[in-house]
C-alpha cells in the first residue's frame, strides 16, 4: 500500500488568489512520472479494483457462445442476430477470454502483483535475517501483557529467567534473542509466525508459475477430435484426425505414430429403474492400442472419466453412438456407397441424424438424408419415433435425392449435413414414392431406376478426444503450492514476544512479558495464556501461584489485557 | 451395479418432510427469540426512563458487563451485544427450544440424506435435489458447530430461514426420484470436489448472513451515535459491526481455502474427464468469478477505505454469485456442468 497520510499545513496567510498557488507542485519529469505510474499499479487500491474488474469481466463468456468452445453455436448466432451480432463480434465477445480487454486486465494484474510480491519478498527476507525487535520500554502497552512474581526463596536470578523464558519460547517455535544478560533487567525477543508471509508471497508467485504453465501448454500442445466405429483403427498422424487444433508452436513432428482400434463398444442402460429407464449406466470401449507400428499390440479398456495415456497424449471417452452400414447401388448396379454412417444422436433414446452421401453414383449422384431410429415405434399421429436408446427394432427412415452433391470442386464440405438445394428429390413423404422406410436387412429400389439403398448392419461408434498439454503438471505443482501458501497466509499467525526480568529490592524476581500480533490473530489471547501457564509451571509450580503474580515490575500499567486494543493493533498491517 | 432400495428411499423423503417441519418450528424459535429480546429492551428502556438514575436488570442479551456500559449516555457498547459472542447475559428460553429444535431437525435431516446415498448405493449429491439436500444439511450442521464455540443464536432466524429455501428448493423445485449416475458423474472426484464445494458453500451462506446483519448494525450504530432514534431494537442481540466482521472475514478465510480447493480438484476431475483442466465452461467461469470476488473481498481488508461496509457488500456480492452459479447457471445455462433430470 502506497496511501501516505497527508498532514494539512497552515499556510500563510497571502493576498488575493489563495487556492491553489500556495502549494508548490514540483515538475514530476518522466522518470517521477513513471515512477507514480508504477506506484499507482501496485498500490492495493488498484490491484482490488483490477480483480473485481476481472471478476465482472469473466461473465460475459458465460452469457454468450464463445467460439474456442463452440464455434458453430457462434456461428449460428451470429446468422440469427445480423443485427447486433457483428457488433458483439466487433467487442471480441465470442472470443472473451482470448480478448484484448480480458487479456488487458489480467495482464495489468499480474504487473500489479509483482510490483507488490518483489518489494514485500525484498522486506521479508531481511525481516528473516535480521533479530527479533528490540525489546519495548514499556511492555504493559502490548495487546497481551501479563507479569510474575517470582519468590525470592525460588533462587532464580533475572538472567536465568530470561534464558529459561528463552528456551520455553523457542520449544514453542519463536525465534529468540536474549538481551542485556549482564545488565539487571534482561530480556528476550522473540517473534514466530514467518512461514504466514512466506506463504502470501508463494501463494502469489505460484499464480504467476499457474499463469506461465498455462502459456507453454498453449504453445506446445495441442488437441483433436476423433470417430472411430467399432472394428476400425485411429492412428496418430494429422490426416486421420477429424478436427485438430494445433498450439502456436506445434510441429508434426511431435505426433508420436501410436494407433487404436475400437473392438467393441458396450453401453449398459438402466433397465429397473421406473422413473430413470433407459438412462445410461455404463459406457465401455474395449480397444487395442499399439504404441507404435512395430510395438506389441495391447488389449486396453477406456471409459468416461478414466482416460488411456498413449504416447504422451491423453485419448478421452467423449460421445457414441449408432453407425448404420448401408449399400448404396447407383442406376447402373454398381456400389457406389458401402460401409458405417455415422449417424448423430438427438436425444437420450439415440433418434439419430444420418446422411449418407454418395458421389460416385452415375448417372446421377445420390444423397440421403433423415433419421436412424434404434426401436423404431410410431406414435397416434403416425409419426415414427424410438421408444429405447437400444437397438430392438432398428430403422432408416431416409429422404432421397439425387443430382450434384457439390463435393467435386474441393470445397470442403460437413460431412453431416446434406446441402439439398440444389439437388432434386426422389424420396419424401409428400411425393408419390413417399418417404424410404427400411428395416434391418431391407433394400429399397429408388424410384425412376436411380439405384437401390440396403441396410445392411449395424456398428456403434466411440467419439475419441486427444490431447497433450506439456504445460499441466507445471500447472498441477503450482496450484497445490498456492494452495499450501494460501493456507499458510491465512491461518498462521505472527507474533512478537518479549519478556523481561528484574530483581525486586525485597528479593523477588519480577517478570513482565507482552505479546503483539502482525495482523489478524484472533488467538492472541489464548497463545498469552498458554505462555503464562508455562511460565508458572517453570518458576511457579511447586508453591501455590494464586495471588502473587499481581505485582509490576517497572511500569504502573493498565493492562487488563484490552480486547478493544488488540482488535486495534490487530487492524494494524 | 447394485440394485437401488426404493423403500429406504421413500423412507429418506419422510425424513427430509420432518425434519423441513422441525427447522420451521425452530425458526418460529429463533423469530420470537428476537421479537422477545426486542420487547424486553423497550420495557427496560422505558422503565428506565421512568426512573432516571436508577439501574435496572441487564436487559436480554445485553452481555457481560452491559451494567456498567448500560449508561444514560448510550455508548455503542450498550446497544450492542458482547463482542466476543460468548454465552452471557441472562437466559433467553426461546433462543434455546430454537437450538434444540435445529439439533433434533438436523439429526432427522441426517437420516434422510444418509438413508437417500444408502438407498442409491453412492453419495447422496448427483443432482440438484441431493445438492440442496445435503448442502442444508451442511449449512444446519456447521451453524450448530460454530454455536458450540460461540453464541451465535442471533443468526438463526437467517441462517434457518436459508435452510427452509435450499429445503423447499429441493422438495418443490426439484424434486428427483433416486436413480444410478450417469457415466459422467461416476467418479471418485464427484466424492471430493462436490463436497467440499457444498462446505465451502456451507460457510458462505453463514457469513452472507453475518454480513447481512453487519450492514444493518453499522447503519444502527451510524443512526446512534449521531443522535437519531435508533431502528430495528431487536438488533440489540446482535454484536457490535466490527466483531461480526472479524469473525466473518474468518470464516470467509477458510471458506475461500475451500473454494480454491473446489475449484483446483474441478480442474482435476475436468482433465480426466473431457481431456483439459480448464475451459471457460459456464460452470468454470462462475466458479472462477466467486473466487475472484472472494479473492477481493480478503484483499479489501487491507485496503484502506474498504473495510467495513464496503467488505460486507462484497461478501454479500460473492454469495449471490454461488446462488446464481448454482441455480441459474445449473438450469438455464448451457455447458458441460448439466444434470441429467436436474
Amino acid at each position: 500500500m502506497t496511501d501516505k497520510a497527508t498532514t494539512p499545513r497552515p499556510s500563510k496567510p497571502r493576498p488575493a488568489k489563495g487556492g491553489r498557488d500556495d502549494v508548490a507542485l514540483p515538475a514530476l519529469g518522466l522518470l517521477g512520472t513513471l515512477r507514480w505510474a508504477w506506484n499507482q499499479l501496485t498500490s492495493m487500491k488498484t490491484a482490488l479494483f483490477l480483480l473485481l474488474l476481472l471478476a465482472v469481466a469473466a461473465v460475459p463468456g458465460s452469457l454468450f457462445p464463445q467460439r474456442p468452445a463452440d464455434p458453430a453455436v457462434v456461428t449460428q448466432y451470429l446468422k440469427d442476430n445480423p443485427e447486433t451480432g457483428p457488433w458483439l463480434d466487433r467487442f471480441q465477445l465470442f472470443d472473451v477470454y482470448s480478448s484484448v480487454w480480458f487479456s488487458a486486465i489480467y495482464l495489468l494484474l499480474f504487473i500489479s502483483l509483482i510490483g507488490c510480491v518483489i518489494p514485500r519478498a525484498k522486506a521479508h527476507f531481511k525481516a528473516m535475517r535480521s533479530k527479533p525487535p528490540r525489546t519495548p520500554s514499556r511492555l504493559s502497552r502490548m495487546p497481551e501483557y501479563g507479569t510474575l512474581a517470582v519468590p525470592a526463596s525460588m533462587s532464580l536470578a533475572p538472567a536465568d529467567a530470561v534464558r529459561d523464558a528463552a528456551q520455553i519460547l523457542r520449544r514453542r517455535g519463536y525465534r529468540v534473542d536474549v538481551r542485556d544478560e549482564d545488565s539487571d533487567r534482561p530480556s528476550v525477543g522473540a517473534e514466530r509466525g514467518f512461514a504466514k508471509e512466506l506463504g502470501n508471497l508463494v501463494f502469489h508467485t505460484s499464480l504467476i508459475g499457474v499463469l506461465a504453465c498455462v502459456a507453454v501448454g498453449g504453445l506446445f500442445g495441442y488437441s483433436g477430435q476423433k470417430i472411430v466405429v467399432e472394428g476400425e483403427s485411429f492412428v496418430n498422424t494429422l490426416v486421420s484426425y477429424d478436427t485438430f487444433t494445433p498450439g502456436s508452436n506445434f510441429t508434426e513432428d511431435q505426433l508420436s505414430p501410436y494407433s487404436l482400434t475400437l473392438d467393441e463398444f458396450e453401453i449398459e442402460f438402466d433397465r429397473e429403474s421406473t422413473t430413470h429407464y433407459g438412462q445410461p449406466l455404463d459406457f465401455t470401449a474395449n480397444v487395442t492400442v499399439k504404441e507404435d507400428p512395430e510395438a506389441e499390440a495391447e488389449e486396453q479398456v477406456l471409459k468416461v472419466n478414466s482416460p488411456l495415456t498413449l504416447g504422451g497424449t491423453r485419448v478421452y471417452l467423449v460421445g457414441n453412438g449408432y453407425a448404420p452400414t448401408v449399400t448404396v447401388r447407383d442406376g447402373e448396379g454398381n456400389v457406389a456407397f458401402e460401409g458405417p454412417v455415422v449417424a448423430v444422436p438427438t436425444d437420450a433414446m439415440y433418434t439419430s441424424l444420418a446422411v449418407v452421401k454418395a458421389p460416385d453414383a452415375k448417372p446421377d449422384q445420390l444423397g440421403f438424408v433423415g433419421f436412424f431410429l434404434p426401436t423404431a415405434m410410431i406414435d397416434e399421429a403416425g409419426v415414427s419415433y424410438s421408444g429405447d436408446p437400444d437397438p430392438l427394432n432398428p430403422q432408416l427412415n431416409l429422404n432421397s435425392y439425387y443430382g450434384d452433391l457439390g463435393l467435386d470442386e474441393g470445397v470442403p464440405s460437413n460431412v453431416y449435413v446434406l446441402e439439398t438445394e440444389d439437388l432434386t428429390p426422389l424420396n419424401n413423404r409428400d411425393l408419390d414414392a413417399g418417404g424410404i422406410v427400411l428395416g434391418a436387412n431391407q433394400t429399397y429400389e429408388l424410384p425412376d431406376g436411380k439405384g437401390s439403398i440396403t441396410f445392411d448392419g449395424l456398428k456403434r461408434y466411440a467419439a475419441l478426444d486427444i490431447h497433450y498439454d506439456p504445460g499441466k503438471t507445471g500447472v498441477l505443482v503450482f496450484a497445490v503450492l498456492s494452495l499450501s501458501g494460501l493456507a499458510a497466509s491465512l491461518f498462521l499467525a505472527r507474533r512478537r514476544v518479549w519478556v523481561r526480568a528484574g530483581q525486586h529490592p525485597d528479593g523477588r524476581v519480577m517478570v513482565e512479558y507482552g505479546l503483539l500480533a502482525r495482523g489478524e490473530d484472533p488467538r492472541l489471547t489464548s497463545e498469552a495464556a498458554a505462555l503464562r501457564g508455562l511460565f508458572t509451571a517453570k518458576w511457579l509450580a511447586p508453591q501455590d501461584t494464586e495471588g502473587q503474580n499481581v505485582g509490576r515490575v517497572s511500569v504502573p500499567a493498565n493492562a487488563s489485557a484490552d480486547s478493544n486494543a488488540a482488535e486495534e493493533s490487530g487492524k494494524d498491517q | 451395479m447394485p440394485s437401488i432400495d426404493y423403500t429406504l428411499a421413500l423412507y429418506s423423503e419422510r425424513f427430509m418432510l420432518l425434519a423441513a417441519f422441525a427447522y420451521t418450528v425452530a425458526f418460529l424459535a429463533f423469530t420470537w427469540d428476537m421479537a422477545r429480546s426486542s420487547k424486553t429492551i423497550r420495557t427496560v428502556e422505558s422503565r428506565l426512563e421512568n426512573k432516571a438514575g436508577v439501574r435496572e436488570t441487564v436487559p436480554a442479551g445485553a452481555g457481560n458487563g452491559s451494567a456498567r456500559d448500560w449508561d444514560a449516555d448510550g455508548s455503542r457498547e450498550a446497544q450492542t451485544a458482547d463482542s466476543a459472542m460468548g454465552y452471557t447475559g441472562p437466559r433467553r428460553n426461546a433462543a434455546r427450544v430454537g437450538v434444540a429444535l435445529t439439533v433434533l431437525a438436523a439429526a432427522i435431516h441426517a437420516a434422510g440424506v444418509v438413508t437417500r446415498g444408502l438407498a442409491a448405493h453412492r453419495v447422496p449429491w448427483g443432482n440438484m435435489y441431493e445438492f440442496c439436500t445435503t448442502g442444508a444439511l451442511v449449512v444446519a450442521v456447521v451453524f450448530l458447530l460454530v454455536l458450540t464455540r460461540r453464541d451465535l443464536r442471533f443468526l438463526g432466524t437467517v441462517v434457518l430461514g436459508l435452510v427452509l429455501v435450499m429445503m423447499m428448493a429441493a422438495t418443490i423445485g426439484f424434486p428427483t426420484p433416486v436413480a444410478h449416475l450417469v457415466p459422467a458423474l461416476q467418479s471418485y472426484w464427484l466424492i471430493i470436489h462436490v463436497s467440499v464445494a457444498v462446505i465451502a458453500s456451507a460457510l458462505f451462506t453463514l457469513t452472507f448472513a453475518m454480513s447481512v446483519l453487519q450492514l444493518l448494525q453499522a447503519d444502527r450504530e451510524t443512526r446512534i451515535r449521531s443522535g437519531r432514534k435508533e431502528r430495528l431494537p431487536f438488533m440489540r442481540i446482535v454484536p457490535s459491526a466490527q466483531s461480526l466482521e472479524n469473525l466473518s472475514y474468518r470464516i470467509n478465510a477458510v471458506a475461500f481455502v475451500l473454494w480454491t480447493f473446489t475449484l483446483m480438484a474441478g480442474a482435476i476431475w475436468a482433465e480426466q474427464a473431457w481431456g483439459r483442466y480448464w475451459g471457460w465452461d459456464t460452470k468454470e467461469v462462475w466458479t472462477f468469478v466467486i473466487w475472484v470476488v472472494y479473492a477481493g473481498y480478503l484483499h479489501a481488508r487491507a485496503t484502506r477505505g474498504w473495510t467495513g461496509t464496503r467488505s460486507a457488500w462484497l461478501s454479500i456480492v460473492g454469495y449471490l454469485c454461488v446462488v446464481f452459479n448454482f441455480t441459474i447457471v445449473n438450469m438455464f445455462f448451457s455447458g458441460l456442468h448439466s444434470y441429467s433430470g436436474v
